[in-house]
């Protein structure tokens, strides 16, 4: 039951994407050119809501299913390897002109050479998992 | 209007982008799509050579079932739900397709010139979709999450950190484009 609660989210998220044009790679370049307002009214729409969703959320203590506390935790503070990290995941989404979520919903609509891209993203993850006690963070 | 064909606008997408984040909140998850790529290489044992991926990764087995379900919903939008076109700012794709070749802006959903399957055997288009997805999964694992764990869910909780890592995710894509486009695709 919980699994098929995930399954519907990510069909739902999965749409969602894909008939928004989020996960193409002309229109995270036009974003990238401010050529259209089309993305930054997508992420600037979900985070006014997201907001207040979540201060609702906050202010009437609301639970999750069960009872459980919502998966809220404040991230640990720093700000090297959110920078240094950000712009590295900058540099990869623009050129790839995808970013995780769209990446899985494309390798669904039929593009399988975004399972390349996929392959680079977990090569990408398990070397920084190789090398990240060197970095700064 | 064409209510099934036509795309999205962003007053439709943003609204539903925070309701699926508010669905996996209350379900007792959390809205990131990145932590799959980890659980993925944790079940592949990169345990075994990182402690990063030493962790029960059965206890995050519910993101590869979202991650499932976005494929699917990819599948259903593409089939039923869309011509897989995506028009542009007419002046963004005259300068693509002057400046770099890509000239299909508005006949596809990605340019073929870098996603038809038949271009990797290009070196250069296999190395440029490697390198794009290699950037992708190491800063986000770098900066602690992506687009939808930062800039959606931790912006979204006031989050200082998240902000600092979206500022960087602009950053990044700025110099892509503006800086390095004209070098890589000259």
């Amino acid at each position: 039951m919980r699994y098929l609660s995930y399954l519907t989210i990510g069909i739902f998220f999965g749409i969602i994407m894909y008939k928004s044009e989020a996960a193409s790679w002309f229109r995270i370049y036009e974003m990238f050119q401010f050529g259209s307002f089309h993305m930054y009214g997508i992420i600037g729409s979900a985070l006014v809501l997201g907001v207040i969703g979540i201060q609702i959320i906050k202010k009437f203590k609301i639970k999750a299913i069960g009872d459980a506390e919502m998966n809220l935790h404040p991230k640990k503070k720093g700000v090297t390897n959110y920078l240094i990290g950000g712009i590295i995941f900058g540099l990869g989404w623009a050129l790839a002109g995808a970013c995780p979520g769209p990446m899985y919903v494309l390798a669904g609509a039929g593009y399988y050479s975004i399972l390349v891209v996929i392959g680079g993203a977990l090569l990408g993850t398990f070397v920084y998992g190789v090398v990240k006690d060197k970095l700064p963070h | 209007m064409n209510l099934i064909y036509d795309p999205w606008p962003w007053y439709i997408a943003g609204p539903l982008i925070a309701l699926t984040m508010f669905l996996l909140l209350f379900v007792g998850r959390k809205f990131g799509m990145s932590s799959s790529l980890r659980t993925m290489c944790s079940i592949g044992g990169a345990g075994k050579i990182s402690d990063f991926f030493k962790y029960d990764w059965r206890a995050e087995r519910w993101n590869l079932i979202v991650i499932l379900g976005a494929v699917i919903g990819g599948f259903i939008a593409s089939r039923y739900l869309s011509d897989n076109t995506v028009k542009i700012n007419p002046e963004v794709a005259q300068q693509l397709s002057e400046d770099y070749g890509i000239a299909s802006a508005g006949q596809a959903y990605l340019p073929p010139e870098l996603f038809a399957t038949q271009q990797l055997t290009d070196p250069f288009v296999l190395v440029l979709l490697i390198l794009g997805g290699f950037m992708v999964g190491f800063g986000a694992r770098y900066a602690g999450g992506c687009t939808s764990g930062h800039a959606i869910s931790g912006l979204s909780n006031l989050q200082l950190p998240s902000l600092i890592a979206v500022i960087g995710f602009f950053i990044g894509g700025l110099v892509m484009i503006h800086l390095l486009f004209p070098l890589i695709f000259s």
